[in-house]
């Protein structure tokens, strides 16, 4: 994936920076509609959840049901009190979850007004929006799937050799991500171990538990394959699995941003809107 | 430099615009009408997709009596209040009477021990909420399918609309009377039945006594209680809101098989 500039100029004393497409026009392409989609799922994803915020295993699961996770207002005096339990953990949320607001402006809502779409408490716009962003966020991400495929961007960019999955590797890769040490010259062509292991994960485990467990949820889908419910054991549980996958994407971005900020904001953002990477050699031998 | 700088702006600049379109922007746009259409591609791609997907006579799963949710959370209306309802019900619906017209041959008129003395159908399944919640409950009733068949369908039937005793809002016009729609790919599911039973016995009111439809492909509001009326028809056109049910003129989905 590496074709180098040759215009630019070498500083004088520095490294010698060297210019190289990173990414092809289908990773950002794709890349971008997929951080549209992913926002507005989950928006959209916790305007449905509020719907009913509680979560169960099995087949069925109601309010007369052990939930283990439910998020609730309790009255008490001068407001409601949120509470966010999972077992027998209680936490008090009151302003972020369960209790929006306080005193006289106090309402019984799961997830806040700022992180829902819409704002406002509407089920059925929510679903729409679900559903739409669902249907975009497949078909995005199969034209990512057959193209990467065919391409060999999966094997030769997002594979990790059997040496970079060495647990010496590894620990050295974890020593210097902490350091805030990030690769240069010829390993910055590459994705490292962690992040290839990272992407691996999101791309192959995540994602595509989130579609499955989002499809184990619809009844129609249900009667045409019953297999969904045995696969996750029950609606309830593919909806806890659901919610599950969605928080852990939302820490997947969140340390994705960090680094992406980290290792070099500018550089990064060109590399997956241009295609352009500038690395770090050294003086050349 | 120039260049890259004036570039940076811009992204700063496109940044801050798409910001301020998240905090302030997300609710008018999630009102707008053109939106609206283009986000309703999605109900008819998904009903494609799960025609293709699903043929018409897959069953829902059926669960045994272990698998039976110990409370079913009854929604929706639980107790229709007009004056008609609740002298029908002080008299165990022995009055009460299930009309199937419109685009039929033979209108039918049948009473609960009618409907009691055809050929029934008993199965275990999963209700599910569009909030959400899932409860497993046992149905006894009337497939629907040969019911139909037996009044004669005219040949410009599509759907079955079901007229209920409630209304789950209130309002002068009636527009708040509960009411819904299958087409007759639902209607002649095996599964579609008239179910007067739940757990083994007579329905109770929250549920829906003395008849409510079971759909078992689709979301809880399909599954109309307190039914009163079916009529056979070609359009919705002139029911209410014209999209063929209480909550479908409420935003919700028609085809509620997601």
């Amino acid at each position: 994936m590496a074709t180098i500039d040759d215009h630019l100029q070498p500083a004088p004393n520095g490294p010698l920076p060297v210019v190289i497409r990173r990414h092809s026009l289908a990773t950002r392409l794709t890349h971008w509609i997929n951080v549209v989609c992913l926002s507005l799922l989950l928006m959209s994803g916790l305007q449905i959840f509020n719907a009913h915020p509680s979560l169960y295993w099995g087949q069925y699961g109601a309010d007369a049901d052990s939930s283990w996770l439910s998020v609730s207002a309790m009255k008490q005096d001068g407001g409601a009190r949120g509470v966010l339990r999972i077992g027998n953990l209680q936490i008090t949320t009151t302003g972020i979850l369960g209790a929006s607001g306080t005193g006289d402006d106090a309402a019984e809502r799961g997830f806040p007004s700022w992180i829902t779409v819409p704002s406002y408490q509407d089920l059925a716009t929510g679903r729409r929006w679900h559903l739409f962003f669902a249907w975009l966020f497949v078909i995005n991400g199969t034209i990512y799937a057959l193209i990467s495929f065919f391409s060999g961007h999966f094997r030769r960019d997002l594979a990790p050799s059997g040496d970079e999955i060495s647990p010496r590797h590894l620990g050295r890769e974890i020593a210097d991500h902490a350091r805030l040490r990030f690769p240069k010259g010829e390993s910055a062509r590459r994705y490292n171990s962690l992040q290839k292991l990272a992407y691996v994960a999101v791309i192959f485990v995540l994602l595509p538990l989130m579609f499955a467990t989002g499809l184990t949820m619809s009844p129609g889908m249900d009667a045409g394959y019953p297999f969904l419910l045995d696969l996750f054991g029950g609606r309830q549980s593919a909806r806890s699995i659901h919610f599950i996958c969605a928080w852990s994407i939302v820490v997947f971005v969140l340390v994705h941003v960090a680094m992406v900020i980290l290792s070099g904001l500018w550089n990064n953002m060109r590399s997956m809107t241009t295609g352009r990477y500038v690395i770090e050699t050294g003086r050349s031998e | 430099m120039t260049f890259s700088i004036t570039r940076r702006r811009l992204l700063i600049g496109s940044a801050a615009g798409l910001g301020a379109f998240s905090l302030t922007g997300c609710d008018d746009v999630a009102q707008n009408a053109n939106v609206q259409s283009v986000l309703e591609m999605a109900e008819r791609l998904t009903m494609r997709s799960q025609r293709l997907l699903v043929s018409k006579d897959k069953l829902a799963r059926e669960f045994s009596e272990e698998d039976i949710s110990p409370t079913f959370r009854p929604n929706g209306t639980s107790q229709p209040d007009s004056e008609d309802y609740t002298r029908m019900m002080e008299s165990g619906f022995a009055d009460w009477r299930l009309k199937i017209d419109g685009l039929v041959d033979r209108p039918v008129n049948l009473s609960l021990a009618d409907l009691k003395m055809l050929p029934s159908r008993t199965q275990i399944t999963r209700h599910d909420c569009v909030e959400g919640w899932s409860a497993i409950g046992k149905w006894t009733g009337v497939p629907l399918g040969p019911l139909l068949k037996s009044a004669g369908l005219k040949p410009q039937a599509r759907y079955a609309v079901f007229y209920c005793a409630d209304q789950l809002e209130q309002t002068i016009d009636g527009s708040g009377t509960y009411y819904e729609s299958i087409d007759l790919i639902d209607a002649f599911h095996p599964q579609t039945i008239l179910a007067y039973q739940m757990n083994g016995k007579d329905s109770e009111v929250a549920h829906g006594a003395p008849l409510r439809l079971r759909v078992e492909r689709h979301l809880g509001y399909k599954h109309a209680k307190y039914l009163m009326r079916i009529e056979i028809k070609d359009s919705f056109a002139g029911l209410w809101g014209g999209k063929g049910g209480f909550w479908e003129d409420r935003g919700y989905e028609w085809y509620a098989g997601i």
